[in-house]
């Protein structure tokens, strides 16, 4: 508790630290809404030329979209800040982070926090709200639980892949770019209907990197489609599970990657 | 001008230093190239041609394309504004060359690199793949001629956003903004025939169409005689509006602004 009271002040001193150079917080502000409204005027780009994607209608798609958006953001809001560990490593300051007592990870992210970040979930979430609205689903208790407890965990998994994904800085300081493939790529493939990938991509985004758990699942069980990829509908209440796998193997690749950590400086 | 091409020459050698970095980026190209041609295939399996575009041609076209975004830097890169924002502009001003011209040197040296090492592996990974286009002997020729004017097209616009470090100090948010315009009307996450038609009237009508879509589209074959000369005349009518502007912004950046340090 008192590490996430120290998390908290530290976030507020980036906060009115951003607040100082406000024109150019709020064109960050802006452009982070709209990175988010280019992912969707992709879909409205593709949406315009045909009515469905892999069986899948535009506002069913639109469904994925905010499902997978929306804990996008989120994560990239509060832990994404982990990618500018290898820009630390280079420059000999990651240091500092293993002088305070206060976990790395946790320190890391709140002093690379922007809350401009926001304009990240925002968007999505406007899309999420109007294809809960419009979408066909059959709403009961379990569908308002697993909407919930999906964003919850699709904000791990997320998380964790962008953990996992830095630590390989800790190996190799200039390969920050193929995390990008997970990260970036990974909202990209989930906001799309995974029929369409693949079949090879398919089993990776379900087995490897179980991102297929983040919106794909959850949204066939809520619109009430039968074996999504062969699979029970029911696989959807898995996703919890996954979430807390997904921690789990990210905290012990973290915890392995800093042990691994040899300092620049002299 | 040798000493520009000496620029671009030194350039190309810092970069190609970091070879991890390349294999980073070629991976990272290559799995949004693979995620974007399965999209784009999905809708062809509804219909057989989008604005004239068969499945094969939209498949070439994202391999090309993610081979070209490096190619002509169309990622957030502050390198100019970095030394506007710390003062260390005045040094660069005082010195016997020209800035721009100068800049314009560090992005074709850049661009040679990338050209040969990030533009031709997503291309072969994905022909592993997918079955893809390659062009006449004609088209690859008109294509690297395009590619060249691209290149000039993109660092006119890079300038152009670095420069507003004069007044903003951090360019990040403009920066980030401008070339997330460019990187969605230039066609780099789907092409423009994907657009709805007035979207795709607007993006033509922009310098953006001149650094991606133009140029895969002659890798495609779809301009020769008259309608070639037409895109090379485009670009460098964009190449020579766009450094004009730049030219004439510096001026009055330096003429107007008190630049930070002591």
């Amino acid at each position: 508790m008192a590490s996430l009271s120290v998390w908290r002040r530290l976030v507020g001193a980036r906060v009115r630290a951003d607040w100082q150079y406000r024109t150019s917080f709020f064109l960050f502000l802006l452009s982070q809404t709209v990175v988010a409204c280019m992912d969707l005027a992709v879909v409205v780009s593709i949406f315009s030329q045909v009515d469905s994607l892999g069986g899948w209608s535009g506002v069913e798609v639109a469904l994925l979209f905010g499902l997978s958006g929306v804990p996008f953001g989120l994560a990239d809001m509060t832990i994404s800040q982990v990618e500018t560990a290898s820009r630390h490593i280079k420059a000999g300051t990651f240091d500092l982070f293993l002088l305070r007592p206060l976990p790395t990870l946790l320190h890391l992210s709140a002093t690379e926090f922007a809350l401009r970040r926001l304009g990240r979930v925002l968007q999505p979430l406007v899309v999420l709200l109007a294809a809960l609205v419009l979408a066909p689903i059959d709403w009961s208790l379990e569908t308002v639980v697993l909407l919930l407890t999906t964003l919850l965990s699709g904000t791990l998994v997320f998380g964790s892949v962008w953990v996992v994904t830095s630590s390989i800085s800790f190996w190799t300081v200039e390969s920050q770019e193929v995390a990008n493939a997970f990260t970036y790529g990974g909202s990209l493939a989930t906001g799309y209907p995974i029929d369409v990938l693949g079949t090879w991509l398919r089993r990776i985004l379900t087995f490897l990197v179980p991102l297929a758990f983040v919106a794909y699942f959850p949204a066939a069980r809520m619109l009430g489609r039968d074996e999504p990829l062969g699979q029970p509908s029911a696989i959807a209440w898995a996703t919890p599970l996954v979430a807390v796998a997904s921690v789990l193997v990210a905290r012990a690749v973290w915890s392995l990657a800093v042990r691994h950590h040899r300092s620049t400086g002299s | 001008m040798r000493l520009y091409v000496e620029v671009a020459r030194r350039t190309y050698a810092r970069i190609s230093t970091y070879r991890s970095a390349t294999v980073a980026g070629v991976f990272t190209n290559t799995v949004f190239g693979f995620l974007l041609a399965y999209i784009l295939l999905a809708v062809y399996r509804q219909r057989t041609d989008v604005g004239g575009f068969d499945a094969t041609d939209a498949v070439t076209f994202v391999f090309v394309a993610q081979g070209m975004l490096m190619v002509l830097g169309m990622f957030n890169d502050t390198e100019i504004a970095d030394r506007i924002a710390s003062g260390d502009v005045v040094v660069d001003l005082q010195r016997p060359y020209d800035h721009q011209a100068w800049w314009a040197g560090v992005s074709y040296g850049k661009a040679g690199y990338y050209a040969v090492f990030r533009g031709i592996p997503p291309f072969l990974v994905g022909a592993l793949v997918f079955h893809l286009r390659l062009p006449s002997v004609g088209d690859a020729a008109a294509f690297l001629v395009s590619v060249v004017l691209a290149v000039g097209v993109a660092f006119g616009w890079r300038y152009l956003l670095q420069l507003t470090a004069f007044w903003l100090l951090d360019v990040r948010g403009a920066n980030q903004l401008g070339w997330l315009a460019a990187q969605f009307l230039s066609g780099a996450f789907v092409p423009i025939v994907f657009f709805p038609d007035w979207l795709e009237v607007t993006a033509r009508a922009l310098p953006f169409a001149s650094m991606l879509q133009l140029p895969v589209e002659i890798w495609l074959g779809r301009h020769d005689g008259l309608s070639l000369v037409g895109v090379f005349a485009l670009q460098v009518g964009w190449v020579l509006a766009l450094v004009l502007a730049g030219r004439h912004v510096m001026g009055r950046a330096v003429r107007r602004v008190v630049v930070q340090g002591g």
